[in-house]
């Protein structure tokens, strides 16, 4: 019963966080609310019997892929010029940003505390780490040898790309 | 399965909806590549919700690979943002435009 509260309102949270994310101007606070739209989605898989996942949500999508969103605005310095002035923020910013944090923080006390896993006497379906790694190193084994093929595919590519014009040149010349 | 089927299929419709509006109305790279990222988001709450329901590990291990996919997506649509600041020094979309026939 509370899990089922409990996911309206972090639907809620997701929702209204992902919508503040692609109205914002500045692409840093277009990060920032994405981040606690992914923080509500990792609870939501949470509550819908995938622990693991919610855990690397959090680690891969916020951890990693996110902060390189950031690097990448901050090396290119394109976020508006009207934002470089350090105007202290009135309730119009802080207000969206307090309600969301607060429900996120009151939904995650509320999961430690009441552990709604457990709270009808049986405990709902969930995906043990054991299944979990059974499933994906046998059934799936040649999917991540795949998947562990094309990230270093990607790797070459973006090293490639991301190649000036003058390192271009050095190794042709050294070749 | 905590709510019904469908209430998730929605939720997970409005945010693609979302990402998707973002993708076509923002004109900025970088917010071009967060509605991408939002979608896919919107797409991995369908696998765990349809694992979920079916009760069956496979969903989560889609949303696995779908990370993988994610990540080597955005390092490489990254390395092409930077590309073509250095190129152009601008992000802005409509500036990309030598290809209209």
């Amino acid at each position: 019963m509370i899990a089922t509260v409990m996911f309206y309102l972090l639907g809620a949270v997701a929702l209204g966080a992902t919508g503040l994310a692609i109205i914002q101007r500045n692409p840093v606070y277009a990060v920032i609310y994405l981040v606690k739209s992914i923080f509500a989605l990792a609870l939501i898989f949470y509550l819908l019997g995938a622990p693991l996942v919610a855990a690397l949500q959090v680690i891969v999508y916020a951890g990693a892929i996110m902060v390189l969103f950031l690097f990448v605005i901050m090396m290119l310095e394109i976020t508006p010029t009207s934002a470089t002035q350090c105007t202290a923020p009135g309730w119009a910013q802080w207000s969206p940003v307090l309600l969301l944090a607060l429900t996120l923080v009151t939904l995650t006390l509320l999961l430690i505390g009441l552990d709604p896993l457990a709270s009808e006497g049986v405990p709902r379906w969930h995906a043990s780490p054991r299944d979990f790694g059974y499933a994906l190193f046998k059934e799936y084994a040649l999917a991540v040898k795949i998947i562990s093929f094309q990230l270093s595919f990607a790797a070459v590519g973006a090293f490639h790309v991301g190649m000036t014009e003058r390192r271009r040149a050095q190794l042709e010349d050294e070749s | 399965m905590i709510v019904p089927l469908e209430h998730l299929l929605i939720l997970a419709t409005l945010l693609f909806a979302m990402g998707l509006g973002c993708v076509l109305v923002r004109r900025n790279l970088i917010m071009i590549l967060i509605g991408v990222e939002i979608m896919i988001n919107s797409v991995g709450l369908v696998l765990i919700g349809a694992s979920a329901f079916w009760q069956q590990v496979d969903g989560q291990i889609m949303v696995l690979i779908l990370m993988a996919i994610t990540a080597a997506e955005v390092a490489i649509g990254l390395a092409l943002v930077v590309y073509l600041h250095q190129q152009k020094k601008s992000i802005d979309v409509g500036i990309f435009d030598e290809m209209r026939g």
